[in-house]
């Protein structure tokens, strides 16, 4: 009689969900929802390591918004972003489109093509440290044999070469994520669209544009946003190539705020610098899902 | 074995009822056929039977059984899906004989009960095979063997045959009535298509908008349709449906279309100017030469079948169908005549809908 | 069922000199590019350093490959150690994750409880959360709970990242079930348990292998937690000690890291190669909706 009013019980949609739901929401409250209460808050004290912090308020901000170095972290961020981004979508969508045509080894090319993001960040980081290398990089020693360049360039020991040293790292790892879920969409799309522009006398760049681009673009807003956020939040690329420098020319906010928070000891002030990174976080994941409310409804709902 | 019976059964999703007060009773080895347009509500009614569904209010019994707060596996039923739903990680014979197995039977009587239904359904050479290495009429049949080791007191069908194409459809619909008469279970089967319930059903129920609309045999429902809906459903083509009034002619009761249009009604007590519905179903319209007696029409399309022709004409201002065993040939804008056969007419209020 | 004809498109109006240049020649530009750095990665791991580092002769290719650079890297490094943990704190993270996952995205997607949407956009917004606003309040929280420098500091923490990862990809498989399945086993007499494990889950196999490895693989490129809490050389993870401990001042052993990169990439790369289309399929599943 017992094990039948537990049985009941246990078929209870709220009580099973409940049940169900309790180990994976009791990691994330512990170790996700309240860390990121906690952050906010260690913001506003003037917490080290080793020693817990009493409220300042504001003052962390203050103290950062006067400091050239936060500011530049934030100009560095944008640039970093907005940069590698853009040409993460341009070659990542190039590249979907190579491979969505009638090639050999198909399956076997977009394996190859997926390696860079599979292999850890910081390993292949490593492998771009040694082609940068100011004595010995493979880069100026082609460009020095074909005679482009007479002598080796230091990649990462100047503020703009780093700059784009550091981006090109970021586009190396980031294309292939970009171009593999562009595929997957292109691969959803009809080929009887195609088939009914190429009678209706479309060109292929009007079959891009009319038909490859508008039912690309909800799986284009998503894949943009990760990437986006990805590149945003990075740490281990530049932490690894230029640990921000030089003089401080390639420092994110997230590499700043892991600066003054661990080595530099400054718990406060560097969970304010990650604190200050939340809002812009929040404004892309909105961008991101106003753009998609709008593809919904203009395809009438329809794509899943 | 087992009869069904529904007493006032009503379904609500939130604030809107999708099922009005369904009264229907099914007799102890009876195969009863739901059909309707989609969105009729005949799948939620299925699906309460089935304990799938909450019953928001009414009674539903199986046998002398209250079933309402019974759990669909205590409900002693065994359903077939529209997709099969034959699970694809097993192979048949674990598909048909998973509910015994989740019931603890031994392993023989689990043997034994496959080996009998897959036999009377022909199935012993794929007991060992997956779903996905099967034909869709394979497929079904399994689905039904799954039904049939079961014994159940009542097999509930939710449009079964829809995934099959033309020539299976026909094919598995007798099957499936053979194996009714061979093991007499009861049976509820829904379907949107009224070919299927003609052909299949003891007793058909009609539903639209969450309620009944008739509930007979299927000839009974052909011959006598209590209102237009029912008359409009059953048959294909369609019934005629021709808005008039009544009048009194010299050849007896009939119903004017136009001022100098009038076709025979059949004897009926309404009154003379009476506005009506004449339905008349594609067959009972007789095909006459441009001399003959009826009314004019004027020939839109001839779709000759091979069996019978259709001929899709203009009458009185309205398109109407009608069917020959002739082989009639005629050019479109050819001049026939139309007339109803002696007493194939019905008539219909044309505010209530309802058979006069 | 009708047989799927065969169908070969438009292609053919393309000339073969038009191909090459519009599509084989730009393909093996971008094939070239994004395997450039692992070929020089391996060919680095094999060179002595007398080749290193001389500035003549064709660095593209190794004259006398050496085994040196990994004889160093296993016997005078705790590189060993390195993997030993990271292969620990991979499988065990990836397997508790794994586990609350398969429950929370079956309750969300399936159970259909109070609530249950909202819960599943929740799942949806920690996915987003990144790594580099939680290290430090998880940096003092692994402090306060004394685990500071162990393997449970990360064991605890990657499932933050994992959990809401795997629960959002397993949901997309769960929904691809169809729901009269379920309600077929529930008329068989199978209790929300067993249809669980012996209906669901066989089914979302595939799922769940694609989440268990893009977890693992996730875990074992875990860097900025492993950085944060753990400091003892012995404890800690590939990463995170071949960019700490191979880097002695200005002298970089380049030989030694690219071999500890190769070796550290190698785990991931085996079990990539075995499951190309598992892997494709997660990354994917995970982006859209």
């Amino acid at each position: 009689m017992r094990s039948q009013t537990l049985n009941r019980w246990l078929d209870n949609r709220n009580v099973l969900g409940l049940l169900f739901m309790l180990p994976a929401a009791a990691i994330l409250l512990v170790f996700l929802t309240y860390p990121l209460g906690l952050g906010v808050w260690l913001g506003f004290t003037d917490a080290k390591v080793g020693r817990g912090g009493g409220w300042i308020g504001l003052e962390n901000y203050q103290w950062l918004w006067e400091d050239s170095v936060f500011r530049l972290s934030i100009f560095n961020t944008f640039l970093y972003t907005v940069v590698a981004s853009v040409i993460k979508f341009v070659l990542g969508l190039w590249l979907a489109l190579l491979l969505n045509r009638h090639l050999p080894f198909k399956s076997f090319l977009r394996a190859i093509v997926l390696l860079p993001f599979i292999v850890p960040t910081v390993l292949s980081a490593i492998a771009f440290w040694w082609i940068y290398d100011a004595q010995f990089s493979v880069l100026s020693w082609t460009l020095v044999k074909m005679g482009l360049i007479d002598e080796y360039i230091n990649f990462l020991g100047e503020p703009n070469l780093a700059r784009a040293s550091t981006i090109a790292a970021n586009v190396w790892r980031g294309v292939p994520f970009v171009a593999i879920c562009l595929l997957a969409g292109l691969q959803t799309i009809s080929p009887a669209l195609y088939e009914a522009a190429a009678i209706d006398g479309a060109t292929p760049w009007q079959q891009f544009r009319n038909i490859t681009l508008p039912m690309l673009s909800p799986i284009i807003a998503v894949v943009m946003t990760f990437s986006v956020l990805f590149t945003f939040t990075d740490f281990q690329l530049i932490w690894v190539l230029t640990r921000g420098g030089p003089i401080n020319a390639t420092h994110l906010m997230a590499t700043l705020s892991f600066q003054r928070a661990i080595p530099g000891g400054a718990l406060g002030e560097g969970a304010a610098i990650a604190t200050a990174m939340i809002p812009f976080l929040l404004a892309a994941i909105l961008f991101s899902y106003f753009g998609l409310q709008r593809r919904k409804w203009q395809q009438g709902g329809a794509d899943k | 074995m087992a009869s069904v019976s529904l007493k006032q059964v009503r379904k609500s999703f939130g604030h809107t009822e999708v099922v009005h007060g369904v009264d229907v009773s099914i007799d102890d080895g009876e195969f009863v056929v739901l059909v309707g347009p989609s969105g009729c509500g005949k799948s939620t009614l299925l699906r309460m039977i089935a304990g799938l569904e909450e019953i928001t209010d009414g009674e539903i019994y199986i046998g002398d059984r209250l079933v309402n707060a019974i759990a669909p596996k205590q409900r002693d039923i065994a359903m077939v899906f529209q997709n099969y739903a034959l699970y694809p990680h097993m192979t048949v014979f674990d598909n048909m004989a998973f509910s015994m197995k989740l019931a603890g039977r031994s392993k023989r009587e689990q043997r034994e009960r496959v080996d009998e239904a897959a036999r009377i359904l022909g199935l012993e050479e794929y007991l060992e095979r997956f779903p996905r290495q099967l034909s869709g009429g394979q497929r079904q049949r399994v689905a039904m063997g799954r039904a049939i080791v079961r014994k159940p007191q009542v097999f509930l069908f939710d449009e079964p045959l829809s995934n099959l194409d033309a020539k299976l459809r026909v094919q598995m619909r007798t099957e499936i009535r053979e194996l009714h008469q061979r093991l007499k279970t009861t049976s509820v089967y829904v379907t949107h298509d009224q070919i299927e319930a003609m052909t299949m059903a003891d007793k058909i129920v009609v539903m639209n908008g969450g309620h009944v609309e008739q509930i007979g045999s299927p000839l009974d429902l052909y011959d006598y349709p209590a209102n237009l809906f029912v008359a409009g459903f059953i048959g294909s083509p369609a019934m005629n449906f021709l808005h008039g009034s009544l009048v009194t002619t010299t050849s007896g009761r009939a119903v004017r279309l136009a001022p100098d249009c009038t076709l025979a009604a059949g004897p009926t007590e309404e009154p003379d100017g009476r506005k009506v519905v004449l339905g008349v179903r594609p067959e009972h319209l007789v095909i006459n030469g441009p001399a003959a007696a009826g009314v004019e029409a004027e020939v839109i399309v001839t779709e000759p079948t091979g069996a019978d022709t259709q001929v899709f004409c203009r009458m009185a201002g309205r398109e109407v169908a009608a069917i020959s065993r002739e082989r009639h040939l005629f050019a479109p804008t050819t001049r026939i005549r139309l007339d109803v056969m002696e007493g194939k007419a019905c008539l219909f209020d044309p505010e209530t809908g309802q058979r006069l | 069922m009708a047989e799927k004809e065969q169908r070969e498109g438009m292609h053919y109006l393309e000339s073969l000199p038009r191909r090459w240049v519009t599509v084989y020649i730009p393909l093996l530009l971008f094939l070239f590019v994004l395997l450039f750095p692992f070929y020089w990665m391996g060919l680095t791991a094999f060179k002595p350093d007398a080749e290193l580092l001389s500035s003549g002769g064709n660095p593209f290719w190794v004259m006398e490959p050496t085994l040196e650079h990994f004889r160093k890297l296993f016997i005078d490094t705790s590189y060993p150690e390195w993997m030993w943990n990271t292969v620990i704190i991979s499988v065990v993270s990836t397997f508790v994750s794994l586990a609350a996952s398969v429950f929370a995205a079956y309750a969300i997607e399936r159970l259909r409880f109070k609530g249950s949407r909202q819960l599943g956009l929740a799942i949806f917004l920690a996915y987003l959360v990144p790594p580099s606003i939680l290290f430090i309040p998880l940096a003092t929280m692994v402090f306060q709970l004394g685990m500071f420098d162990s393997r449970w500091a990360l064991i605890l923490t990657y499932p933050t990242f994992l959990i809401p990862f795997c629960t959002w990809l397993l949901m997309g498989y769960f929904r691809s079930i169809p729901f009269e399945l379920e309600e077929c086993a529930l008329i068989d007499g199978a209790t929300r348990w067993q249809i669980l494990t012996r209906i669901v889950l066989p089914l979302a196999v595939p799922g769940l292998i694609s989440a268990g490895i893009f977890a693992f693989t996730l875990s074992w490129n875990e860097f900025i937690y492993a950085l944060t809490f753990i400091s003892a050389s012995e404890n800690k993870t590939v990463p995170v000690g071949v960019i700490t401990e191979l880097v002695e001042g200005d002298v970089y052993h380049w030989g030694s890291l690219m071999a500890g990169a190769l070796v550290g990439s190698l785990p991931v790369a085996v079990m990539y190669s075995f499951f190309v289309e598992y892997y494709v399929a997660g990354m994917t599943g995970a982006v859209k909706e």
